[in-house]
């Protein structure tokens, strides 16, 4: 378990990071996510102290990171593993040498390094690749590797700065799949520092908005994506950019808590009309379905009326105007600015 | 016209001939492999060491600590301030005290070292400087001691650039070993000053050079090798 509490980072007169409170519980995976600047960085190297904080708590496992130094605070950092962006392989190092590296750190004898890096390059899929070099591997496979040694002490927690930030989508999929499943499979409690709106609506249980050096929103996924008005909800969920369509009445869906997989079929007989769908983002997040729609209906229903039947099988509907949909930020894509 | 040719005339013998120049060529060159050998030894003990110390000690080191850092800065820089030959007679005291003897073989080890030792210091430190912060933060975060992430990560990291370092200061040494001739230090550049120099002997100072270049472009060449062997 991870639990920060009043974390203050301070670099002079400058405050990258303000009062955080975090709490990650016993085999869940939580992500922090905000824009480039936001303090993720700083985050991420105060949770392994590899920045010393300057002010608050960090505490692993029952220890507080924070109030540790020399020897303990070097044996604390054992329950955490840390994988890098660009995984920061050693260079000089074979894939298999890299894993070894903190086993031999901590004089593991010879026999049992060789039984674990073999084990650990068996789990992230390297093995065929244990005595080559990083200039030698495609980006994830390094991150692979780089997956592997985090795990060679066998820590409780394991800590990713941007691991598939530089990774094509392929290689991304296939690292957070790996991520999912050392949680599923070892019980690790993960925390992913990100900017990707992906990472999160794929692996995360927890997330959290970092801006400004504060967290400015957070709480379960399943209960972020279904909040009205609530930016962190939008970045995860956001609406593909509309099309005016001429004749039809725009409305915004928002899937709170469905009644039936047919709810959309539902309304359409229930009002009578046929409903056009202009852009749609259905995932699953808790096990059940989230999304956000915006459909097109005949501009003579009242409004009322369609409020009301969408409501009956658990969706907000808010009518829109066509001008204002194109307003709306495409997916993922926090950077750019609105236009 | 140069003197040689002048004088040769009047020193009958002026010029060693070819089938005697291994004989003092031979003896020579083994004396200078031991010189420079036993300099570089010490040089790399002492030297990378210190290199290390100055990284680690700056302010992007892994211990940072002004004084100290400034401290031994100071040092290295004051060995690499003065032109060899300044040192050499800067030093005579010390050599006297330690050897009770202010030429010949032992006396230009001394010189050798401070000078030598002061390079390398500042060669390890750009080597080591040049490894990614991001590979040290990986011992630091798997609870790596500070040993482990000097010798395991910074120094195995840099290596290919600690190779070219040795390169470099390898020559050096082999052209201040040169110098050492003259306080008759032995080796191929006492034999250049005392028979090619102060006899005009042609064919000593031919051979010598020949030698000279031939040593150092065969070090470089292996250095070089050295170093694409060891980077990855």
């Amino acid at each position: 378990m991870i639990e920060i509490s009043g974390l203050v980072k301070a670099y002079g007169p400058t405050t990258v990071l303000d009062g955080i409170e975090l709490r990650v519980d016993d085999g869940r995976i939580a992500a922090v996510v905000g824009p480039s600047g936001a303090g993720k960085s700083t985050l991420a190297r105060c949770v392994n102290l590899l920045e010393r904080p300057t002010a608050g708590s960090v505490v692993v496992n029952g220890v507080d990171l924070a109030a540790s130094s020399g020897r303990d605070l070097r044996r604390a950092r054992l329950q955490i593993g840390t994988v890098f962006q660009s995984a920061n392989l050693l260079r000089r190092l074979t894939a298999a040498q890299n894993v070894a590296l903190p086993l031999r750190q901590q004089k593991v004898p010879d026999a049992e390094v060789r039984r674990r890096v073999a084990e650990l390059l068996e789990r992230v899929g390297m093995l065929h690749r244990a005595n080559h070099y990083p200039s030698q591997l495609s980006g994830g496979q390094r991150q692979r590797i780089g997956i592997a040694r985090s795990l060679a002490l066998r820590p409780s927690v394991l800590l990713s700065d941007e691991a598939t930030s530089g990774l094509d989508p392929d290689a991304t999929r296939a690292i957070l799949g790996l991520l999912t499943e050392l949680r599923d499979d070892l019980g690790v409690t993960v925390l992913v520092i990100t900017h990707e709106m992906d990472v999160v609506r794929s692996i995360a249980d927890h997330v959290a908005h970092l801006d400004h050096g504060r967290i400015v929103e957070q709480g379960a996924v399943a209960d972020v994506v279904r909040r009205s008005d609530s930016p962190l909800s939008s970045a995860l969920l956001p609406m593909p950019p509309v099309v005016d369509v001429v004749g039809l009445a725009t409305w915004r869906l928002r899937i709170e808590d469905a009644t039936s997989p047919y709810w959309l079929a539902e309304v359409g007989r229930e009002l009578g009309a046929d409903v056009a769908v202009l852009a749609a983002l259905v995932e699953e997040a808790g096990a059940r379905p989230v999304g956000r729609l915006t459909v097109g209906l005949d501009p003579r229903l009242e409004t009322a009326t369609v409020r009301g039947s969408f409501a009956r099988h658990g969706v907000v509907a808010e009518p829109a105007e066509p001008r204002e949909l194109h307003a709306v930020p495409a997916p993922g894509r926090e950077k750019e600015p609105a236009a | 016209m140069s003197a040689p040719s002048l004088l040769a005339p009047v020193l009958p013998l002026i010029a060693t001939p070819w089938p005697e120049v291994p004989d003092l060529l031979l003896p020579a060159l083994g004396e200078t492999v031991r010189m420079v050998g036993l300099v570089m030894a010490i040089v790399v003990v002492l030297g990378g060491p210190l290199g290390l110390l100055i990284f680690n000690t700056s302010p992007v080191g892994l211990t940072p600590h002004r004084a100290v850092h400034v401290s031994i800065s100071w040092i290295a820089n004051l060995g690499r301030s003065l032109p060899f030959l300044v040192l050499m007679a800067a030093v005579i005291p010390v050599t006297r005290f330690v050897f009770d003897t202010t030429i010949g073989f032992k006396a230009a080890i001394i010189p050798m070292s401070i000078a030598g030792i002061a390079f390398f210091a500042r060669l390890t430190e750009q080597a080591v400087r040049e490894v990614p912060r991001d590979l040290v933060d990986v011992g630091v975060a798997a609870g790596a001691s500070r040993w482990q992430i000097m010798s395991g990560i910074q120094l195995r990291e840099a290596l290919p650039g600690l190779a070219g370092g040795f390169t470099i200061n390898l020559v050096a040494m082999i052209e201040y070993s040169a110098i050492a001739g003259a306080i008759g230090s032995g080796g191929i550049g006492y034999l250049a000053v005392n028979y090619g120099y102060r006899r005009f002997d042609d064919m000593i100072m031919i051979a010598c050079i020949v030698v000279l270049i031939a040593i150092v472009q065969a070090i470089q060449f292996t250095g070089d090798r050295t170093v694409r062997a060891l980077a990855h």
